[in-house]
C-alpha cells in the first residue's frame, strides 16, 4: 500500500470515531484533525481543538488512538492537539452539519464576524422565527434556543471565530 | 526580543525560564481557584439558566487552567494534576481575591453565598483575563501566544455573561445597587495582587513574555471604566497581601483541601 493510500485510511478511519459529545458527528466532520502523516506502520495525527477548555478532549484522543491502532498495518499512533492551529466553526463540513440538524443542533452561521450579530434557523423546521434561552448550553461549544415556530427547544453550535484584537 | 518556540529553548535560559515557570503558575493558579469557586455555585445560582450558564464556564475556565499546568509539564515542572493539587498553598501564585470564600456558611451545609460577589468578582476576572490574554498573543514564548489567541476566541462569551449581569443589577433596584458597590468598594481594597507580576515583574516584561503591570493596569482600567465608573481615583489596596509572592488566607487551604479531596483519596488512581 502507498502511503498515500494509508493516509487515506487513516482519514477514513477517522470517520467513524464520534465527538463523545456530539453523537454521530464525526472528528473528522467537526473539523478537527488537521494533519496525518504516516510512516511505515506509525501513524502521526495532529488534531485541532474546538474549544481549548472542553472536557472532552481527552477523551477524543484516546478515541482516534484507537481507531487507528485497529488498522491492521499500524502498531503506533501518535495524537496530539495542536494550540497553533485555530479551529473555527467554518471549518466544520456539509456532513457534519447535516449530522448536527439531526440531532436538534443547529449548525454555527457561516462566514461569521467577531461582534456581528447572528440568526440561527431552527434545525427541525428551518424557520428563523427563534430567540436565544441561554448563550450557555450543555457543553462549552453549544447553546440553547427556541423555536417560536414548531415550538421546538433546540442548541445551536456557538460561532467561534479568530480574535481580532481592537 | 527573538521567539523563544519551545519549552526546550525555554529551558535553555535560566532567567527566562524562572520568570516564564512563575508567570505560567498565575495564569494556571488564578484560573483554578476562579473556576473552583465558581464550580461551588453549582445548584444554587439564582435560576435554572444560570446554573448552566455559570457552571459551563467554570468548567471551560478550569480547562484553561490546566492549558497552563500542561505548558508547565512540558517545562518539567511535575504532572499537571500533581502541580494543581500537590502544591503548598505557599507555592500557589493566584491573587488573594479569587480565592476568597463565596459567602457565608459552605457548600454542604448552609451556604448563604453572595451573588453581588459572584457578580462583581467574575466580571473584574473576566475583564483582567481579557487584558493579559491579549497582551500575551504578543509574548516572546510561542506555545503560550498561541493558547492566549485560543482562549481569546473563547472568553468573550465569559466576559459578556458576566458584564451583563453587572449592568442589569445596577439598573434594578437600590439593595441590588448598594449590594454590587460594596462588593466593589471591597474588590479594590484586595485586587492590588491580582495587577501585579510577582517577583520576576522586571524580567517578564525584560524578555517581552508579558507586557509590564503599569501597561496591563491601565488597560484594565479602560476595560472596565465603561461599566463601573469613577475608577480613575481608586487606588489599589492589597489588604491580604500578594498572592504572586506566595502570600495567602485560610480560604485558600479551605479550597485546597476540598479539591484535592478525591485526589488524595487515591493518588494512583487512573481517571
Amino acid at each position: 500500500m502507498t502511503r498515500q493510500a494509508k493516509e487515506e485510511e487513516v482519514r477514513e478511519a477517522l470517520k467513524s470515531v464520534d465527538d463523545p459529545e456530539l453523537p454521530s458527528v464525526s472528528v473528522s466532520d467537526l473539523g478537527m484533525v488537521h494533519t496525518v502523516i504516516v510512516d511505515g506502520s506509525s501513524v502521526s495525527i495532529v488534531m485541532v481543538p474546538t474549544f481549548a477548555g472542553c472536557p472532552a478532549l481527552d477523551f477524543i484522543k484516546a478515541d482516534v488512538h484507537q481507531a487507528v491502532l485497529e488498522l491492521d498495518w499500524v502498531s503506533e499512533c501518535e495524537v496530539e492537539f495542536s494550540f497553533e492551529l485555530k479551529w473555527s466553526t467554518d471549518a466544520i463540513t456539509d456532513e457534519g452539519k447535516k449530522q448536527l440538524k439531526k440531532h436538534g443542533i443547529a449548525p454555527p452561521p457561516e462566514n461569521y464576524e467577531p461582534g456581528q450579530e447572528w440568526t440561527v434557523n431552527c434545525p427541525y423546521c428551518d424557520s428563523d422565527y427563534t430567540s436565544m434561552d441561554n448563550v450557555f448550553g450543555p457543553t462549552a461549544c453549544r447553546s440553547i434556543l427556541y423555536c417560536s415556530s414548531c415550538k421546538n427547544p433546540f442548541e445551536a453550535m456557538k460561532p467561534v471565530v479568530e480574535y481580532a484584537i481592537k | 526580543m527573538t521567539k523563544v518556540t519551545s519549552a526546550q529553548e525555554a529551558m535553555n535560559d535560566d532567567v527566562y525560564l524562572k520568570a516564564l515557570t512563575d508567570l505560567l503558575y498565575q495564569l494556571a493558579d488564578d484560573d483554578f481557584l476562579i473556576s473552583f469557586r465558581g464550580s461551588e455555585w453549582l445548584g444554587l445560582a439564582p435560576h435554572i439558566e444560570e446554573d448552566v450558564a455559570f457552571s459551563s464556564i467554570t468548567q471551560n475556565t478550569m480547562g484553561h487552567a490546566l492549558m497552563y499546568y500542561r505548558l508547565l509539564e512540558d517545562l518539567s515542572e511535575g504532572e499537571a494534576d500533581a502541580l494543581a493539587h500537590e502544591r503548598d498553598p505557599s507555592s500557589r501564585r493566584n491573587a488573594v481575591y479569587f480565592e476568597k470564600k463565596n459567602g457565608e456558611g459552605e457548600y454542604l451545609t448552609e451556604p448563604y453565598y453572595d451573588w453581588a460577589l459572584a457578580v462583581v468578582r467574575n466580571f473584574l476576572y473576566e475583564s483582567f483575563k481579557k487584558v493579559k490574554l491579549e497582551a500575551l498573543t504578543k509574548s516572546s514564548y510561542t506555545p503560550l501566544a498561541n493558547i492566549a489567541g485560543k482562549v481569546l476566541m473563547e472568553q468573550p462569551y465569559h466576559l459578556s455573561h458576566w458584564k451583563i449581569w453587572f449592568k442589569q443589577l445596577n439598573n434594578s433596584t437600590d439593595e441590588a445597587k448598594t449590594k454590587l458597590q460594596s462588593r466593589l468598594e471591597e474588590a479594590w481594597q484586595q485586587f492590588g495582587d491580582v495587577l501585579e507580576l510577582g517577583e520576576y515583574a522586571t524580567e517578564l516584561e525584560h524578555f517581552d513574555i508579558i507586557s509590564g503591570e503599569d501597561d496591563l493596569k491601565e488597560r484594565f482600567i479602560q476595560e472596565v471604566e465603561s461599566t463601573v465608573k469613577d475608577i480613575r481615583d481608586i487606588s489599589f489596596g492589597k489588604a491580604f497581601g500578594s498572592g504572586r509572592e506566595g502570600d495567602h488566607t485560610p480560604d485558600l487551604d479551605q479550597a485546597l483541601n476540598t479539591l484535592a479531596e478525591v485526589y488524595r483519596s487515591d493518588e494512583k488512581a487512573v481517571w
